[in-house]
């Protein structure tokens, strides 16, 4: 096909060939990379959007930086299993890692300004799988898409005073949540709170069926709610001593509560609640026997990233799953490789 | 492992192309998967694993093959530089598809991730859980990886030269099917 007939003349078209064809493909591997591609939104995007002024908190998550780890186990029911096929949900009991934290990037800030409270966990199962989640305490998301999400960020970072206007006039939706973080108001404990998935799973059951499901950790401590005066003049980690304490005096539960979706219920958008009235499947309970300070303890080197799924989970065609898969290892990446940043307290101990 | 034979044997070369293909995959699925936060991040991800081990496993057999069936001997005429290029960048290449697959397990495996493959197929941890390793493995695996694609590009650019403008056979020693008159036979007529 190239000038066999032509051995002697110098190889011009050769050449330009073979740089045709290998300048081709490392076109091709820089357009995959997004090299060419300045407008996508990459993790590493998502993840700097989130940073304050004063820089990324090195060695500490990206976002919900500041929190305490526990353990303690999840005990499953078995009524979970008409819904899917995990083992999590066969009836025994499974052994938790998890954390309590709250949103921002600041892993020195006051939980008495905390917007959002959080709670990530890691159950696992003799079968080898695990399931992560990472919830909120918000009824429902700031953002229908990670895309608006990233909007949102750079809109809340922005000295421009329109910047947020503008975003506020394209998504309405915001304002629910600024809302609930504005006006809700604040328990004296984690233990009070009301954690939620916000984001849609699929559960598949042994007959195959599909589920479409949100889940929420509902505690068993009656909710206490602070006046902002009694918030205000807690001390700035009144969270941790709060959640010490009471796990010290007893172990704190909450019941996994199962929502499964109606036909036509919006999976897709986080920022949309499901109507009222669908039906719940109480599915087991958690139980935290043990608080550890983070720099120490297990929690520390875990991404509670919530693709991390058992067979019968998978994720649905809500696009956060895996836009927080993705930046959740960019967080992770960065931390570990600023570990020296985030000394362990006493090297080695609990190791 | 020098042989007298002008063409690397049938199953020499079934693996290089097979391993080509996954390997280039590979590569464009690893580069592809980091860059967004689109739902295909989740399917990408989840073809890297198996595709990973797969060429772990494919590269473990061709090894063996290439110590018992050799490699053609390069062209006579080929200037020392060269030869030495050529021989050089073979073992890069058996060191990056094993290293490659086993530095990404072992990342997972720092990271306290479960290593899951299709099918709910769990593989064991390999590496102590350490944000210090996982951090070391991860640039590794990184890095590596486009120096891997580098050298496929001078791989390709090499052979392209030995096909179009040296002709001297080595293209064809592993082309998967010869064609009329570019083999081993125009080379030796120079």
């Amino acid at each position: 096909m190239v000038q066999s007939g032509t051995k002697q003349a110098f190889p011009l078209k050769a050449l330009v060939l073979i740089a045709v064809i290998v300048g081709t493909t490392a076109l091709a591997f820089a357009f995959t990379a997004g090299w060419l591609s300045p407008h996508r939104l990459t993790p590493e995007k998502l993840v700097a959007a989130l940073q304050t002024p004063g820089g990324p908190p090195l060695g500490h998550r990206r976002n919900h930086a500041k929190g305490i780890c526990f353990t303690g186990d999840f005990e499953a029911n078995g009524r979970g299993t008409e819904l899917s096929t995990a083992q999590v949900f066969v009836r025994g009991q499974y052994p938790v890692i998890g954390r309590f934290n709250i949103a921002g990037t600041d892993p020195h800030a006051s939980y008495a300004d905390a917007p959002v409270r959080g709670l990530g966990l890691r159950i696992a199962t003799p079968d080898g799988q695990e399931w992560r989640s990472a919830m909120i305490d918000a009824p429902i998301f700031a953002a229908p898409t990670p895309h608006a999400f990233y909007r949102f960020l750079i809109a809340s970072g922005s000295k421009d005073p329109n910047a947020m206007r503008e975003y506020v006039g394209a998504h309405p939706e915001i304002l629910a949540f600024i809302d609930w973080v504005k006006g809700h108001p604040r328990t004296e404990s984690w233990s009070e709170d009301r954690f939620n998935s916000l984001n849609t799973f699929v559960f598949s059951d042994a007959s195959g069926a599909k589920h479409a499901v949100r889940w929420s950790f509902v505690p068993a401590a009656p909710a206490i709610s602070l006046t902002p005066e009694e918030l205000a003049n807690r001390a700035p980690n009144f969270l941790e001593e709060d959640i010490s304490h009471r796990v010290a005096a007893e172990p704190q539960r909450w019941d996994l509560v199962i929502t499964v979706a109606n036909p036509g219920d919006p999976t897709a958008d986080p920022t949309k609640a499901w109507p009222e009235g669908r039906r719940t499947v109480n599915v087991g309970t958690l139980t935290v026997r043990q608080i550890e300070p983070e720099a120490n303890g297990p929690c520390r080197d875990i991404n509670y990233d919530p693709t991390v799924l058992p067979t019968g989970i998978t994720t649905s065609d809500d696009p956060f799953p895996a836009a927080r898969s993705a930046a959740y290892a960019v967080s992770y990446d960065s931390r570990t490789a600023e570990s020296a940043q985030y000394p362990r307290t006493t090297a080695g101990a609990d190791q | 492992m020098i042989t007298s034979r002008t063409r690397f044997a049938p199953p020499q070369r079934l693996l290089h192309w097979l391993m080509a293909v996954c390997i280039l995959a590979m590569l464009f699925i690893g580069v592809g998967m980091v860059s967004t936060v689109h739902t295909k991040y989740l399917t990408l991800v989840s073809i890297h694993k198996p595709l990973g081990i797969t060429i772990l496993l494919l590269a473990l057999i061709r090894l063996p093959l290439r110590f018992y069936y050799g490699a053609p001997a390069l062209p006579a005429d080929l200037p020392e530089p060269m030869k030495l290029a050529a021989r050089l960048s073979h073992y890069i290449f058996y060191a990056l598809m094993i290293a490659m697959p086993l530095l990404g397990w072992a990342m997972l495996s720092a990271a306290a991730y479960p290593v899951v493959l299709s099918g709910g197929v769990h593989l064991p941890s390999i590496a102590p859980v350490s944000p210090e390793l996982h951090s070391l493995l991860w640039d590794a695996h990184r890095y590596l990886a486009f120096a891997f694609f580098a050298l496929i590009l001078v791989h390709l650019g090499a052979a392209l030269f030995h096909r179009w403008i040296r002709r001297d056979g080595v293209f064809e020693a592993m082309a998967p099917v010869l064609q009329n008159s570019h083999g081993r036979s125009a080379g030796n007529s120079k």
